[in-house]
């Protein structure tokens, strides 16, 4: 597991990380979210022992970073931002060198070579040039070299950067996978990725943590928390509207532009964003409308994160 | 000792993968050959010995090791391999070491593969070998000296080039400072033992006595102190870079 303890780095006079405490355990995806330069790659180097904090320290699996730096990698898998690799290595005498560095031999070596392989789908380029691989290929040679010696913490920056949509898919569900016996720590900046995979996330900003949370608890800070949008067919718009603003669990009511000229669409914001779907429903059945469309937000995370993000 | 050899072993696999290795060891011949036949005029030194061939030696390698080691640490740092290399439990002084040795063994082939040269001292005449194995063995450890320099200038910079330049003049001024035309000017000036200081600094007093067949224990500690001392910089410079 993963515990950090307000963990600072300065760089000559900027902040880069200011304090970040967190934690996460055995069997959780924490997905490490927030703009770029806002210090989750940095915070990533801090852990994988790559560069020292400025100050406050952080443990993995109980080793600490400051203490026992060889311990900590042995522990962590890691996949830098960009998944650097040697170019003129063939992708398995790349994984070969790699699993010789972590200390593996003969048969061994060649069974956890061969399981990452299979794992990362691999096989078709193993002995290609790792200079000739298509991104997606290279990403994969990367995350393989980070599984091979089965670590208990992975960190992964940004392991779906740059892959196509399928790709993007598969790399997730591998990550999925993964997760039941590892922790696993994941920067990203693509935001559906955290409701795709992430247990719980984390926004930091400027170098500071600035939401923690269940993906759930984030989006319940979105002003579309719950919101519902309805479409219904020939009604008078203005009518509509005042009908929907007398109703007591309604908060605010908008006027959504529709495509379709014979339809009438309004989003109904509630009170305290609380869940008025049913109360809604049994309205609109007595007043016997045309209901085409009726759909509940449970919010939206790109509208929490420039919210959190764009403070101050 | 962890990581040890296989990163030696990727490091020297990198520079067979690339021309440069051959373009290297094709340059490192003919200029050798040309040095020792056209400006050491071999031939009419009447010699059956390796002396004019090792001569040159200080010279050549004040162009051909900084290209051997300006790619050691630059390249993992412009590739950004670097984040990779430094993030396995291995010792930082190992990856140093290893990368170190892989040049050096690098250079130790292009070195052997000079062997012709012993060839035709041996159908001119009837060489003493001993000159001719303390010259190879100082060579080589010469060689190694001027590659730690290289190695350390290239952890300093992301650029081969610059890194190149940086390590040909501190080696320029390792060369010179046992030069003898310096050593009289710096005597019209200075007590005689300054001038004598200042070439215990260099390679070539250091290597000319080998080459010789003299082997002085002093000469080979000053060669490995070099090498050592220049690595444990490099150890250190590697690790400010990771701090700031």
């Amino acid at each position: 597991m993963i515990r950090v303890n307000s963990l600072s780095k300065k760089f000559n006079n900027l902040l880069a990380v200011d304090q970040v405490s967190f934690e996460v355990k055995q069997g959780e995806i924490l997905g490490f979210l927030g703009p770029n330069g806002a210090g989750k790659t940095t915070t990533m180097k801090m852990l994988t022992c790559f560069i020292p904090p400025s100050s406050g320290t952080a443990e993995i699996c109980g080793y600490s970073i400051l203490d026992d730096p060889l311990q900590v990698r042995n522990q962590i898998g890691y996949l830098p931002e960009s998944a650097p690799s040697y170019d003129e290595m063939l992708v398995g005498e790349f994984l070969k060198f790699i699993a010789e560095i972590r200390g593996y031999s003969g048969m061994e070596l060649k069974r956890r070579v061969g399981i990452v392989i299979e794992k990362t789908s691999l096989s078709e380029v193993e002995n290609q040039m790792i200079d000739t691989l298509s991104k997606g290929f290279r990403q994969r040679t990367c995350l393989a070299q980070a599984l091979l010696h089965d670590p208990p913490v992975l960190i992964l920056d940004e392991p779906t950067d740059g892959l196509d949509p399928n790709q993007k898919h598969e790399v997730r569900s591998l990550i999925k996978d993964m997760s039941e016996e590892r922790t696993i720590l994941i920067s990203t900046h693509i935001l559906e990725e955290v409701d795709a995979v992430c247990t719980s996330a984390m926004i930091i900003a400027n170098g500071r943590v600035v939401g923690y949370g269940t993906p759930d608890e984030l989006l319940s800070q979105s002003l579309y928390r719950n919101s519902v949008t309805v479409s219904l067919k020939n009604e008078n718009p203005r009518k509509l509207l005042d009908d929907f603003n007398q109703l007591d669990f309604v908060y605010s009511v908008e006027h959504v532009q529709d495509d379709r000229e014979d339809l009438v669409t309004m989003r109904l914001y509630p009170k305290n964003k609380e869940s008025i779907s049913r109360k809604l429903e049994e309205y609109l059945y007595k007043k016997n409308v045309q209901l085409e469309q009726f759909t509940v937000e449970r919010g939206r995370l790109d509208e929490v994160f420039r919210q959190l993000t764009t403070e101050d | 000792m962890n990581g040890f050899f296989p990163i030696l072993k990727r490091e020297l696999l990198a520079y067979f993968r690339s021309p440069v290795a051959y373009v290297f060891i094709i340059i490192f011949l003919v200029a050798n050959a040309g040095c020792t036949f056209l400006l050491g005029n071999f031939y009419d030194s009447q010699q059956a010995s390796l002396e004019i061939f090792f001569l040159f030696h200080p010279w050549l390698y004040l162009f051909l090791v900084p290209a051997v080691g300006m790619r050691l640490w630059a390249e993992e740092r412009r590739s950004g391999t670097a984040e990779l290399l430094l993030t396995f439990p291995v010792r930082l002084t190992s990856t140093v070491f290893a990368k170190f040795f892989a040049g050096w063994l690098f250079i130790g082939i292009s070195l052997l593969l000079t062997f012709p040269m012993i060839w035709t001292v041996h159908f001119l005449g009837s060489p003493d070998s001993g000159p001719i194995i303390t010259g190879y063995l100082g060579s080589f450890l010469m060689a190694g000296s001027y590659l730690a320099i290289a190695s350390l200038t290239s952890s300093m910079t992301k650029n081969q080039v610059i890194s190149f330049i940086l390590s040909v003049v501190i080696c320029l001024v390792l060369v010179l400072s046992g030069w003898g035309v310096l050593s009289e000017t710096l005597n019209t000036v200075f007590p005689v033992w300054f001038s004598d200081l200042v070439g215990q600094f260099s390679f070539t007093t250091h290597f000319d006595a080998i080459r010789r067949g003299v082997v002085d224990i002093r000469d080979l500690i000053y060669f490995i102190s070099i090498i050592v001392i220049v690595l444990m910089l490099n150890v250190v410079v590697l690790e400010s870079h990771k701090a700031s």
